[in-house]
């Protein structure tokens, strides 16, 4: 079973309980329509298992199917830099067809991020470093495709549609005795 | 599947509707086969996409990587420009098969390729093999670990 090379790390940008039974890393390209349709069904399984569920989202833009994806990756990590990540990540997948660099402003412009600071730091080139860092440790991990899941550091290979991720996650959290 | 340390056969197959590539004139670089079912199936896209990404790791290890299926020259050129694929498709076309045949990654079966990959060397030698189910795409890390593993046992020799 492939593992994830990249532990989890204070770098990561992490929704949820930091102590969580279940850490849950997705491996994502935000033009990517599948991903698209995961993004409801991750909200949900946030919103059922609460303060069980650790999540994080790493970068994988498959650059030359979506040109898109790229951008849109250094546009939620700038957003990181004023605290707004989750913000720019769902608001970006939330408008999956409109990703022009102009959208990319507007997103900041709707999230109250500063946009002039915003604009400059889309240009720096650790950002664009950092995305590649996530796209190299997803492809070392064995993420073949996305989204890709790893579960507690495993690679899931099962399917995520129809409350099946929704129903595995439940019965790892049934497996952990109550302290 | 040939085994690790074996030759690797040489052999030509079109590259483009006017242009045959031969193995053995990339002789100098490392060699990254892989032999993927067909054209337009949902897996094939996803694995020659992932690897379509991952030019410039291959390039650091001086490797370079060739796709292969019984599909036609003409198929493969409508594929790679839909796909924006920056490596060669072979098109294992006439007498069908045969490449694969020679690598032993054919089904007989389905009268496709297997989902296989090699690494071969600079000298032409085989030095990694991969089978993966034919549903599952592999990924990239096997690969990458493989060349890596090239490039640290030479640093070594050297």
């Amino acid at each position: 079973m492939k593992q994830l090379t990249v532990p989890v790390n204070g770098k990561d940008h992490v929704s949820g309980y930091p102590y969580a039974v279940i850490e849950m890393v997705e491996y994502g390209d935000y033009e990517c329509p599948h991903c698209g349709r995961a993004y409801p069904i991750i909200k949900d399984i946030q919103e059922q298992l609460g303060s069980k569920l650790k999540f994080v989202f790493r970068n994988f833009p498959l650059s030359n199917i979506h040109p898109h994806s790229f951008s849109a990756s250094i546009a939620a990590e700038a957003a990181a830099l004023q605290h707004k990540f989750w913000e720019m990540h769902d608001i970006i997948f939330e408008n999956q067809l409109t990703l022009e660099a102009g959208d990319l402003t507007t997103f900041a412009y709707r999230l109250g991020l500063n946009v002039q600071r915003f604009e400059n730091d889309i240009q720096q080139k650790f950002l664009a470093d950092r995305v590649e860092a996530d796209f190299e440790s997803g492809i070392r991990s064995g993420v073949n495709g996305t989204p890709t899941f790893f579960i507690n550091g495993l690679k899931y290979e099962g399917e995520w549609i129809d409350r099946k991720l929704l129903q595995y996650l439940k019965g790892i959290i049934a497996q952990v005795p109550i302290l | 599947m040939l085994p690790i340390g074996n030759a690797a056969p040489d052999f030509e197959l079109y590259s483009t509707p006017d242009q045959k590539l031969r193995i053995s004139e990339l002789n100098g670089k490392k060699v990254i086969l892989a032999f993927y079912p067909a054209d337009w199936s949902p897996v094939c896209s996803d694995q020659m996409s992932l690897y379509n990404e991952m030019s410039k790791y291959f390039v650091a290890h001086n490797a370079q990587l060739i796709g292969i299926s019984v599909d036609s020259k003409w198929s493969h050129l409508a594929f790679a420009e839909l796909h924006k694929f920056h490596f060669p498709l072979l098109a294992d076309f006439e007498p069908k098969g045969e490449v694969a045949r020679l690598y032993e990654a054919y089904d007989e079966g389905t009268g496709e390729c297997q989902r296989a990959l090699y690494v071969i060397d600079e000298k032409g030698i085989i030095r990694w093999n991969y089978l993966s189910p034919v549903g599952i795409n592999p990924g990239a890390d096997g690969i990458l670990n493989s060349l890596e593993e090239l490039d640290n046992v030479k640093i070594v020799m050297q």
